[in-house]
């Protein structure tokens, strides 16, 4: 395993940030991914489509490392991340948002994304203990950071709330901008649109690019929205059962033959 | 859930002062006793709410740390004659030590199995210390520890033990309030709700479930440590499952997420069966009883009760004076009620 780094390294556009070769993930008798090969460039938005069942989360869950692959190869950046924990993965700046919210219900909306600076803005355990003024100044610094992440998201208004008195379309922006808060480089976002109303998904969108321009950071999106999909994705990939179908621009990979009878064989929707 | 630092300070210096000007006003010496075992017992109760309540991680062993460090430091001072101060700092170091290694295998496990793995090791200690008669003094107990001595100053006076167990208490309160206002409480408030998003935002789980064990087991072992010098007489049915089981209630019965309720649950606990005793036969039935009762009328625990309760004294106050005066609103009274739902 590499050794850890700092993680301050300048990328070109063209050079990709994350690069998973030939990856392989089998539960028991079903292969969920198999020989799948996946880059994702800065600045650049990849989705990944498929039908019902193709291994997208899956792929998700592999590259964030809470899914062990038992093949393959991933690296992000300068750093090979294929033995690397989900926690040091996140550090690296390699951080997911759930298809299933899993927000910190328990605390405020502030303190949620107070809670995803923690691995960036440290001091040790026992300054904590102590209540240390360096301590308390860096406790200062992340809420100051937590507050500016929310106005991003346009959450501001609603920080001393209880997060689990959000509605679920507010949710999901608290748990991009907790994402957010991380600092990462590349950002996993697992079918961010599921479960909003067209007018949410269409804030999301907007929300999405501007994530991706104002943070310059490289976004990977798992959606079965195609609307959504094909208006703000620089890339797409297409997966079937386990594997590359497909992969090219929005308009390519919507002119695929394979891509459709793909579509129309599974229940079309 | 209390939320600002500051009111916790504010009940925390009330506590002290309660507990400082406590014993004169109680003016019986086997009251002073209960008192002490109150303040001990709250001890644990602290360490094992940020465990339990706050990170959501089950112990069922925490009587073995109580006693495994009062063993160390009555083995290691009365038997082999090392200083009080030192043989205290070595039984919670013990507590401390033996948490990480049984924590680093057991904390892998969630819930109900987490529960089971501490309970075998509380079960272990107890039989432990029952059979090693040598070294223990076995189910007969462990006579002649000396009495609390720090920096040659001897505690000869059981009220001078009390003041020093309360300043220790102070100081565990206040350590516990500072690790939950912190990003330490947080991470461990994030791993409770999910252990996959705790991950995701670059949060060791694994370490700050051992460090937040280590840190309860330690808290555990100061009460040990303090009780074996306080009583000078220690013995394994103090250590047993069923204390782990009382200190469980403790927490639970005083509320969960709330240091606070622990302490407050700790004290009514060790209480009750001290009142109780009058009623000789029916004691254990009446005690059983009222926890019963406690849980059915009090989901939030005591805490959440005592906070409902000041909350609708103050509001009969209010409406009382608001007919004195004789102005038919009571709008103030009803945004009051919606207002104050959530902080128990």
């Amino acid at each position: 395993m590499a050794e850890p780094t700092t993680g301050m390294k300048i990328e070109t556009t063209a050079k990709p940030l994350l690069v998973c070769r030939d990856v392989g993930v089998r539960f028991g008798g079903l292969q969920a991914l198999s020989g799948v090969n996946f880059e994702a460039c800065q600045g650049e938005i990849t989705a990944v489509i498929g039908p019902n069942g193709a291994g997208k989360t899956t792929l998700i869950n592999a590259i964030s490392g809470m899914v062990q692959a038992q093949q393959g190869a991933f690296r992000l950046g300068a750093d090979d991340i294929t033995r690397a924990q989900p926690h040091e993965r996140s550090r690296l700046g390699l951080v997911r948002t759930f298809q299933n919210l899993e927000i910190f219900s328990n605390m405020t909306v502030l303190e949620n994304v107070m809670a995803g600076c923690h691995a960036r803005l440290r001091v040790p355990a026992w300054a904590s203990l102590l209540r240390t003024r360096k301590s308390l100044a860096m406790e200062k610094t992340i809420r100051n950071e937590a507050l500016e992440v929310l106005d991003f998201v346009g959450l501001f208004e609603l920080a001393k709330y209880q997060a689990r008195d959000l509605p679920f379309g507010k949710q999901r922006l608290l748990e991009l901008a907790r994402a957010l808060a991380a600092g990462p480089r590349v950002l996993l976002l697992d079918e961010p649109a599921a479960g909003l109303n067209m007018s949410e998904t269409q804030v999301l969108a907007d929300l999405i690019l501007s994530v991706r321009d104002h943070y310059r950071l490289s976004i990977v999106l798992v959606e079965h929205d195609m609307d959504l999909v094909m208006r703000i994705s620089d890339q797409v990939m297409v997966l079937c059962f386990g594997q590359v179908i497909s992969r090219g621009t929005p308009a390519q990979v919507q002119c695929d033959p394979g891509v459709i009878s793909a579509y129309l064989g599974d229940d079309e929707d | 859930m209390s939320m600002g630092y500051g009111k916790d300070m504010r009940w925390l210096c009330g506590l002290l002062v309660l507990l400082v000007i406590a014993p004169p006003l109680l003016g019986n010496n086997y009251y002073l006793t209960v008192l002490t075992m109150c303040c001990l017992n709250a001890m644990i109760a602290v360490g094992l709410s940020l465990l339990v309540g706050h990170a959501g991680q089950i112990s069922l062993g925490h009587a073995g740390f109580y006693g495994l460090a009062a063993y160390t430091t009555a083995v290691l001072s009365a038997t082999l004659g090392v200083p009080v101060g030192l043989s205290m700092l070595a039984g919670v170091g013990v507590s401390a030590g033996v948490a990480a290694l049984v924590g680093l295998p057991a904390l892998k496990l969630k819930g109900h199995y987490l529960a089971m793995a501490t309970l075998g090791f509380g079960v272990i200690l107890s039989i432990l210390f029952n059979e090693t008669v040598e070294l223990t003094g076995g189910p007969s107990g462990f006579t002649d520890i000396p009495r609390l001595a720090l920096f040659g100053f001897e505690f000869t006076s059981d009220l001078a033990v009390y003041y020093f167990i309360i300043l220790i208490l102070g100081l565990v309160i206040w350590l516990s309030f500072n690790i939950l206002h912190s990003r330490v409480g947080r991470a461990l408030r994030a791993l409770h709700t999910s252990e996959k998003a705790a991950q995701a935002m670059g949060i060791d789980i694994a370490r700050y479930k051992l460090f937040i064990f280590v840190i309860s087991a330690a808290f555990a072992g100061l009460a040990g440590v303090l009780y074996a010098h306080y009583l000078t007489f220690i013995a394994p049915a103090s250590f047993g499952f069923l204390f782990s089981v009382q200190l469980i209630v403790m927490v639970v019965l005083g509320g969960m997420t709330s240091i606070p309720g622990s302490i407050v649950g700790a004290f009514f606990l060790t209480v009750l069966p001290e009142f109780l005793r009058a009623f000789e036969s029916i004691e254990i039935l009446l005690f059983g009883g009222i926890l019963v009762l406690c849980m059915m009328f009090l989901p939030d625990g005591l805490a959440g009760g005592f906070d409902r309760l000041w909350r609708w004294v103050w509001r009969m106050l209010y409406v009382r004076r608001d007919k004195d005066q004789d102005t038919g609103e009571d709008t103030g009274e009803k945004t009051d009620q919606a207002g104050g739902g959530d902080h128990g």
